[in-house]
């Protein structure tokens, strides 16, 4: 579905992206896991187009998406932290982003409104949301156009522990419908119950990317906190 | 497009600021017209006013709000859009919003105390004057990604048109003051938004006389239809060149 080819990025002289090769096939839950500082926000920045690798190509279904924008209509992107315009109710940051997303034939996903009940909140301007709400906000949107590929930044993050479960039980739900969805996070359980996959990234580039069930396997760990943590203790730290 | 300028101008007129602004200006507006019995002397009064205060506000207001956008513009970028596309529905939406508090707050009373021409070119060149400040501060926001660097950079451009670039061109003056230069003060005054606008208002107003031969070269010329509609051009390139340099610039940026 989304496939890279030796795509490279550098700030300055940061080489934060080095000729990253990747294939993230629809059906998965793929955990982009690293250190601080692997390139984990680079890369998800890269596939949705903001950063403009210096060399190798991104592709989408097979079609470059250089200078393309069509392709994230079938993309919800969830950002770690979400700002919004203070003045603006929620209300009408929904009805914008419909403006641009929905065509006539779309059904809505409302599942993720329903539970964080964000319609009691509708008329309130985002400035005034806990950080808290703002992703549920975001969480709401990223979800809400039915995408078939879901880019999650530390989805779980400032989220309180009943709302964690409604998005995990939702991210559950819509792998079941064999799409592609793509997390980063730092909380290990929260990887272990959602992922079929992990991509570990190290001074961008792949170290490893194998199924959760082969990982266990080999490391003998029934957890993947500790699946990591034994992996991690045996990459010779570059810098 | 305009699918963003909407929200982002429903954002934009009710911030405290762009509200304490259109005040500002209907205070200093209407003061002027009642302090003076001549509407042409409050109208000079106002103009040296507007020629401060709309550039500054212009391009720092915007620079700020750029940045303190970039987080929503970066999730717009992750939407089906095209980078030009919410480029230029976040500028319409600046624009428009500072635009309307310009309006309001100079356009209503000037049309109300002051009337006749030289009020309608001071209307004008103050909204394009708006228009391009606002320009500008996206120019000055893309080229970096540090906030502090961006307002620093934005408040530089506003000193040299506004004041340093005067200072520039009087020195220029003395130095080759043996020369005719009144054509080439023409173009001099072409390539600074503020005193082009201020030369179209002045030269309505019958008071280039004071300005010496300069000031006759300069009536020659702007106080025709043609020469006006030159200057509305000119000034008009100083609101589309830098948006479309800072177009440019941001569908190559990384966000």
């Amino acid at each position: 579905m989304i496939r890279t080819e030796a795509i490279s990025k550098s700030f300055g002289k940061l080489n934060v992206l080095r000729e990253l090769s990747v294939q993230l096939e629809a059906g998965r839950v793929v955990a982009v896991i690293g250190p601080n500082g692997s390139g984990k926000t680079t890369f998800i920045k890269t596939l949705l187009g903001m950063v403009i690798p210096d060399r190798g190509r991104v592709l989408f279904n097979n079609q470059t998406i250089t200078k393309q924008h069509t392709y994230r209509s079938q993309i919800g992107y969830m950002p770690q932290i979400g700002h919004y315009p203070v003045n603006l109710k929620i209300k009408q940051l929904f009805e914008m982003m419909i403006d641009i997303r929905k065509d006539a034939t779309m059904q809505l996903d409302e599942d993720l409104v329903a539970a964080f009940q964000l319609k009691a909140l509708f008329e309130k301007p985002l400035g005034t949301l806990s950080g808290g709400t703002k992703q549920k906000v975001s969480a709401a949107l990223a979800f809400l156009f039915n995408p078939s590929v879901l880019i999650l930044d530390e989805p779980t993050a400032g989220l309180d522990p009943l709302s964690s479960e409604v998005l995990k039980k939702k991210i559950q739900k819509e792998y079941q419908k064999g799409k592609l969805i793509l997390i980063t996070s730092h909380v290990m359980s929260d990887l272990d119950e959602l992922a079929t996959d992990v991509l570990y990234l190290q001074d961008g580039s792949v170290q490893f990317y194998k199924t959760i069930t082969e990982l266990k396997l080999e490391t003998g760990e029934s957890k993947l906190g500790r699946v990591i943590a034994q992996l991690m203790s045996k990459i010779p730290q570059m810098s | 497009m305009n699918k963003i300028t909407k929200y982002v101008l429903y954002d934009i007129i009710r911030n405290r600021f762009v509200m304490g602004y259109t005040l500002l200006l209907l205070v200093i507006g209407m003061s002027f017209f009642s302090f003076e019995s001549d509407p042409n002397k409050g109208l000079l009064s106002l103009l040296n006013i507007i020629l401060m205060v709309v550039p500054l506000v212009s391009i720092i207001f915007s620079t700020i709000h750029f940045y303190n956008s970039y987080e929503f513009i970066e999730l717009m970028s992750a939407q089906p859009m095209s980078r030009k596309a919410i480029f230029l529905s976040e500028y319409m939406g600046v624009a428009t919003s500072l635009s309307l508090a310009f309006l309001v707050g100079v356009g209503l009373p000037t049309l109300a105390f002051g009337g006749g021409e030289s009020s309608l070119i001071l209307i004008m060149s103050g909204f394009l004057l708006t228009l391009s400040f606002v320009s500008l501060a996206f120019l000055a926001s893309v080229i970096t990604r540090d906030k502090a660097k961006g307002i620093g950079l934005a408040l530089v451009i506003w000193f040299y048109f506004s004041l340093v670039y005067d200072g520039l061109v009087l020195s220029i003056l003395f130095s080759f003051n043996d020369y005719p230069l009144e054509k080439a003060m023409l173009l001099l005054t072409a390539l600074n938004p503020t005193d082009l606008a201020r030369i179209m208002v002045l030269m309505k107003m019958d008071i280039s006389a004071l300005m010496g031969f300069t000031g006759a070269v300069f009536q020659d010329f702007f106080s025709t239809n043609y020469g006006l509609l030159v200057a509305i051009f000119i000034l008009m390139g100083w609101v589309v060149l830098p948006i479309t340099i800072a177009s440019q610039i941001f569908q190559r940026k990384d966000l």
